[in-house]
């Protein structure tokens, strides 16, 4: 009660100031490289979730890397996409086949109300490279609105991002839903 | 009683079209799981999906939920998931191992593989002087009337008449021979991953696609376009495109005016065979070694044989659609009047070079995984069917394409030339139906 008090007849600027000052301390969950990448990895993932459900696909394709692969394996116990069933398993060509058809005039699954609301947290940088390179865990959980109907899709990502000049790029995305193994009322036209 | 509800089903189907309730009403479809579905030669599994003894699989047969298991004995058993005490499903989960021996949750009451009775918990105290014990058959789980495989293709029956599998699959049993023959080994292993895709439809709806020709420059006409836009690109690129691209793009360079071009034949019992059109016989590095790997086990002219079976798609009536160049089979579960699963397997041919397998897989993946861009379109149609078909602005499904120019011959009905887009074998598929229906008086 005292130091409020205390604090009271001190400027507003300062009573801020001091509040803070404990976080600099370096804490025991604190990376090496600590807010900078886990600020910049959760900027990414934010983006990435507004490029989703704004329906932005090519901008979506451009934040993968040339040899970047979109992956969600049917099965959480998975280690790799290369001769394995899945789900998505997708390169950049691949992904703008998805795109085209969804833009295509006839692609009439794409003619009903449709939307998406991805939510992303639970964001640990799980490594960082000298090069910059990140790998970074998160839990997502995605609405979807088709006509009348919502379905939600929830689960863990896992990204390899490269960096870049221009910022991240996914080398790959792993996508492992906790429903990946439920039957699938419909499909899933896009990415999650 | 229910059938006093119903008003003589054979009024329901001529031969060139189909009143809508067939599709729509709920006592029609009760009739159904009882005069066709829990009748029938209902595919159950592969048998290499059970590969220990105790391993299971759940399979839904009509409205009976029945588990697929390997005995000691090494024999796949089909049986009831029922325990014959209180009625409890014995397996809970889609698959497992029962381990030794089935072991119900609610008494422990256990049952050997075959579902024989094993033990009750103090059955001497218990039961003494009832009518259940051990020697009573009530006190099994109680198996499928008829189990049987065709290379390795597990079917059960859940009654005790009608034609033994063999005859009951007739000609399509061609689509486990093709699949079979295709590996030097002659036989094929599962891959341990099902895909599940539920469609808002009548279970009809999707079998009578499986050989509609017509639709898929339709339908698919987006996704075709997509991917031969962006096969171009990779040609000229890199001067070649994976054949995946082709397997899409194909539903778009394949014409409308093209697909007169393909073939139906279609058999008693309502199964049907379309025709093969992707051309998946390149002359590639992988597909000429997997060639000489064939010519080594059966020698060149059975090699060939095998290569130049003519098949897109297999329909066994009433479900079980199979791809048997590519390996994969959907097997096709009524969940309701309007709601359909989907159980979407695929294999992988023993002996056979691995990038032979990675064309299934593609093809899988793509075409057949719940991210498909080819069965997006489908399902839309099929749910607008089945929603249309509760309008008054019409009382028939139209079947008429082509009609009255099939050819028949010895039963069998073939599509005449340049009649692929027939619909003979939505036609051969309502007269099974019928003839299942009509048949229990």
């Amino acid at each position: 009660m005292a130091t409020k008090s205390k604090a009271k007849k001190k400027s507003p600027v300062k009573t801020v100031r001091r509040d803070r000052a404990p976080a600099r301390v370096k804490s025991a969950v604190q990376r090496p490289n600590g807010r900078d990448t886990q600020h910049a990895v959760e900027q990414f993932l934010y983006r990435q979730a507004e490029i989703l459900d704004g329906k932005r696909w090519q901008d979506y394709i451009d934040l993968f890397a040339e040899d970047g692969v979109y992956w969600m394996p049917p099965d959480p116990s998975h280690t790799t996409w290369d001769g394995m069933p899945a789900i998505f398993a997708e390169d950049r060509n691949l992904m703008t086949v998805r795109m085209k058809r969804v833009l295509h005039p006839d692609a009439w699954s794409q003619r009903p109300l449709w939307g998406t609301n991805h939510v992303v947290g639970n964001v640990v940088i799980e490594k960082e490279s000298p090069n910059g390179d990140v790998v970074a865990r998160s839990r997502f959980h995605m609405l979807e609105l088709r006509r009348d109907d919502i379905r939600h899709f929830a689960g863990r990502y896992v990204h390899h991002l490269r960096k870049t000049r221009d910022g991240f790029r996914i080398k790959l995305q792993r996508v492992d839903m906790t429903n990946a193994q439920a039957a699938y009322d419909y499909v899933l036209q896009v990415w999650v | 009683m229910l059938q006093e509800n119903v008003a003589d089903l054979s009024k329901y189907v001529e031969p060139d079209r189909v009143r809508r309730e067939v599709y729509t009403d709920a006592q029609i479809y009760e009739l159904e799981m009882q005069r066709i579905h829990e009748k029938v030669w209902i595919y159950c599994g592969h048998e290499s999906q059970v590969p220990q003894p105790g391993d299971y699989y759940t399979v839904q047969i009509g409205r009976q939920p029945m588990v697929m298991v390997r005995g000691k004995d090494r024999k796949v058993h089909v049986l009831y998931n029922r325990c014959p005490h209180r009625g409890n499903m014995i397996c809970g989960d889609r698959h497992g191992s029962a381990g030794e021996f089935f072991r119900c949750s609610y008494h422990a009451w256990t049952f050997h593989h075959d579902g024989k009775l094993r033990s009750i918990p103090m059955m001497d105290s218990g039961y003494q002087g009832t009518r259940w014990g051990r020697d009573n058959p009530d006190c099994n789980m109680k198996p499928a009337a008829r189990v049987a495989a065709y290379r390795g293709f597990v079917f059960a029956s859940l009654v005790a008449d009608g034609p033994d599998l063999v005859e009951f699959l007739g000609r399509s049993k061609i689509a486990f021979d093709d699949i079979c023959d295709r590996s030097p080994e002659g036989e094929v292993e599962v891959v341990p991953n099902c895909f599940r895709v539920v469609q808002r439809s009548n279970w009809k709806i999707f079998l009578e696609n499986q050989l509609d020709a017509l639709h898929p420059s339709v339908t698919h006409q987006s996704t075709g376009r997509a991917a031969r836009e962006v096969e171009i690109e990779i040609e000229k690129r890199t001067g070649h495109a994976p054949l995946s691209y082709h397997m899409l793009s194909a539903f778009a360079t394949v014409t409308i005016d093209k697909w007169d071009a393909f073939q139906t034949l279609n058999y008693p019992y309502g199964h049907c065979i379309l025709t093969g059109y992707m051309g998946l016989r390149p002359k590639d590095p992988d597909t000429l070694e997997y060639e000489r790997v064939l010519a080594k086990a059966y020698g060149e002219k059975r090699k060939e044989e095998i290569l130049s079976t003519n098949i897109h798609h297999v329909l066994i009536y009433p479900g079980l659609s199979v791809q048997s160049p590519l390996q994969q089979l959907r097997a096709v579960r009524p969940l309701g009047v309007d709601k359909t699963l989907t159980e979407i397997w695929h294999f992988r041919l023993k002996g056979a070079p691995e990038p032979i397998y990675r064309r299934a897989l593609a093809y899988y993946n793509l075409v057949n995984s719940p991210s498909t861009m080819i069965n997006a379109d489908d399902l839309e149609n099929f749910w607008k069917c089945h929603s249309g078909l509760a309008s008054n602005g019409g009382d028939w499904v139209s079947f008429h394409r082509h009609y009255g120019r099939d050819l028949e011959k010895g039963g069998v009905v073939e599509t005449g030339p340049n009649m692929g887009t027939s619909e003979a074998p939505m036609r051969n598929q309502m007269k099974a139906w019928a003839q299942y229906m009509t048949a229990e008086k």
